[in-house]
């Protein structure tokens, strides 16, 4: 592996919770300008991998490299104020806001965000606003969710809420994002176009890391694949390597070969 | 009758004040501040001290203001991990332990005689007109207090707010410093309740620990709660109506026959909480609706029953 350039890189990390091992040393590295996928049976420490990298986890050790920087144990907003956006598996947001309302909330390095900014500087304020509006006009048309941005997010269906996790995600302006499935619970037509959103999205040059069980996606998607198993790296490669190795057919499945 | 009315209407202009501070802090914040009143006590006390000490009204007023937001933000800090009842806990006994404080620190309060004689500003000067001169004073600050708030809470600022009392951990990925905004919505908050309690001591000339009890906690959540709990204009309505509510009942339940002084005022109390319940019956809201900044794309009204959301689950098959 070139460590050179790697955008992400993630050192014996393990972590606890109560009497239960979810992470026990688990590392690997994400290469800029890739599609990366990350799987592994129920229970890997998939998610909890990313909510330590994420910043939503402080309880591990071991470190994360981002860009360069080290983020271990960063507080979320720094995490994602340094260009690594995560979305959630349970597409979550603030119950009481609109679509429009989240979109405009990634917006990054907003002036306006300080009280006193807020009421010193208004035609900056009202400037940078303006922009993120059309950004997120940009964003919503891309994704579909244009006819529905004054909804509140608790009236969407689930597959527009998981285009919203997808949509938000981009207003960050980020360098790489972490996707915690985003095809989970959603139509197979649908797939389909978030698949090629998440394509374009990366030609666009932003570095994807995606946790995904749809297995015919990880094979259209992804460059590379990383597979964990028991809270630890197992093995990575391409989608047929890895999915010929019997180690990863065996955790997965489930099945004792031999 | 009229200086009755102004006398009301000055008071209204004060729950006006301390309402717009829990707009912010509850209904655009999410922190259930049940200690309001502890900082109107401080407020008050603060300003009455520093009048009786000598300096002019308005630094008075600024350090009460200052005072009420510094001791609301350390507190608001020490318990930063703290959230919805847990907070409201909390925040009910700090309240109680400015009261005691008050109570007990006779040599800076006089305790329980409180303090009395607090400079009323240019009394001497307008003699008869002081009421009038106060009540517009009090209505020109609630007027500049929530221009600034919506100002405020139109700006990106309230929106980082609103998802902070939404969901902290999604504030949080989309990079906005959750404590920060945390601290500055309650100890803004806080600083409106001291600049109400300092108000109100030049208004009356006294006061003491028994003015500030948790009853008016509760009244200005009961005026932000019938008004609209996220709303400026909920604030102000629901103050007035509030006080509206406190003086009809005062009337009506002398209309009453056969019942002596005791009764009626139980009676009172009982018909203010009868009014709270039929509100959270028939209009849970409050006045003024929830309102969404809009996208001004227009291309959809949304609302509970928007077409679009029964649409696209039909699409989705979900």
């Amino acid at each position: 592996m070139t460590t050179s350039a790697s955008l992400l890189e993630v050192d014996d990390i393990r972590a606890r919770f109560g009497g239960v091992r979810a992470l026990d040393g688990a590392s690997f590295s994400v290469e800029a300008g890739t599609i990366t996928g990350l799987i592994g049976p129920n229970g890997a420490g998939k998610t909890t991998i990313f909510n330590c990298i994420s910043g939503l986890v402080d309880g591990f050790s071991g470190a994360v490299r981002f860009d360069g920087a080290d983020i271990s144990r960063a507080r979320p907003e720094v995490v994602s104020r340094s260009g690594l956006v995560r979305s959630f598996q349970l597409a979550r947001g603030c119950p009481l806001m609109t679509v429009f309302e989240h979109l405009m909330l990634y917006g990054p390095r907003q002036a306006g965000e300080g009280v006193f900014r807020a009421l010193t500087s208004p035609g900056a304020v009202r400037r940078q606003e303006e922009e993120l509006r059309e950004r997120s006009y940009a964003v919503a048309r891309r994704l579909r969710l244009d006819h529905v941005l004054d909804n509140l997010v608790t009236d969407l269906s689930g597959g527009q809420k998981k285009l919203l996790e997808i949509g938000r995600v981009l207003l960050a302006d980020p360098k790489m994002v972490l996707l915690d499935e985003p095809m989970a619970g959603v139509n197979p037509t649908l797939v389909g176009e978030i698949a090629e959103q998440l394509a374009a999205i990366g030609e666009s040059g932003v570095t994807i890391l995606l946790i995904e069980h749809e297995m015919e996606l990880i094979e259209r998607l992804c460059d590379d694949v990383i597979v964990m198993a028991d809270g630890k790296f197992l093995t990575r490669g391409s989608f047929d390597e890895v999915t010929a190795d019997r180690r990863v057919q065996e955790s997965y499945l489930g099945v004792q070969l031999q | 009758m009229i200086s009755y009315l102004i006398f009301v209407g000055t008071i209204a202009g004060f729950y006006s004040l301390l309402s717009l501070g829990l707009v912010k802090a509850w209904g655009q914040g999410g922190l259930v501040n049940l200690g309001l009143v502890g900082f109107v006590g401080l407020g008050a006390y603060t300003s009455a001290l520093l009048s009786g000490a000598g300096y002019p009204i308005w630094i008075d007023w600024i350090a009460a203001s200052a005072v009420s937001a510094a001791v609301g933000v350390a507190l608001c800090f020490v318990v930063r991990n703290l959230r919805g009842d847990y907070l409201a806990i909390v925040t009910l006994g700090f309240a109680e332990i400015l009261r005691l404080a008050e109570t007990n620190e006779k040599w800076l309060t006089k305790g329980s005689d409180g303090i009395s004689g607090i400079v009323a500003p240019l009394k001497n000067h307008l003699g008869d007109n002081f009421a009038v001169f106060y009540l517009v004073l009090t209505w020109v600050l609630v007027g500049i207090v929530a221009f600034v708030l919506n100002w405020l809470l139109r700006s990106p600022f309230g929106r980082a707010l609103r998802a902070v009392r939404d969901d902290e951990q999604v504030a949080a990925v989309a990079g906005k410093s959750v404590l920060r905004l945390k601290l500055q919505a309650f100890g803004i908050g806080a600083a409106l309740s001291g600049l109400g309690g300092a108000l109100y001591a030049h208004f009356t000339s006294y006061i003491a620990p028994d003015v500030f009890i948790t009853q008016l906690t509760i009244y200005i959540f009961l005026a932000v709660t019938v008004g609209g709990y996220t709303r400026l204009a909920g604030a102000v309505i629901g103050s007035l109506a509030l006080i509206a509510l406190l003086e009809a009942t005062r009337f009506v339940a002398a209309l009453v026959p056969g019942l002596d002084a005791v009764q009626i005022a139980s009676l009172r109390e009982f018909a203010i909480a009868v009014t709270l319940i039929l509100v959270m019956q028939l209009r849970p809201d409050g006045a003024f609706r929830m309102s969404n900044e809009r996208s001004g794309l227009g291309a959809s009204r949304p609302g509970p029953d928007a077409c679009y959301g029964k649409k696209a689950v039909l699409d989705d098959g979900t």
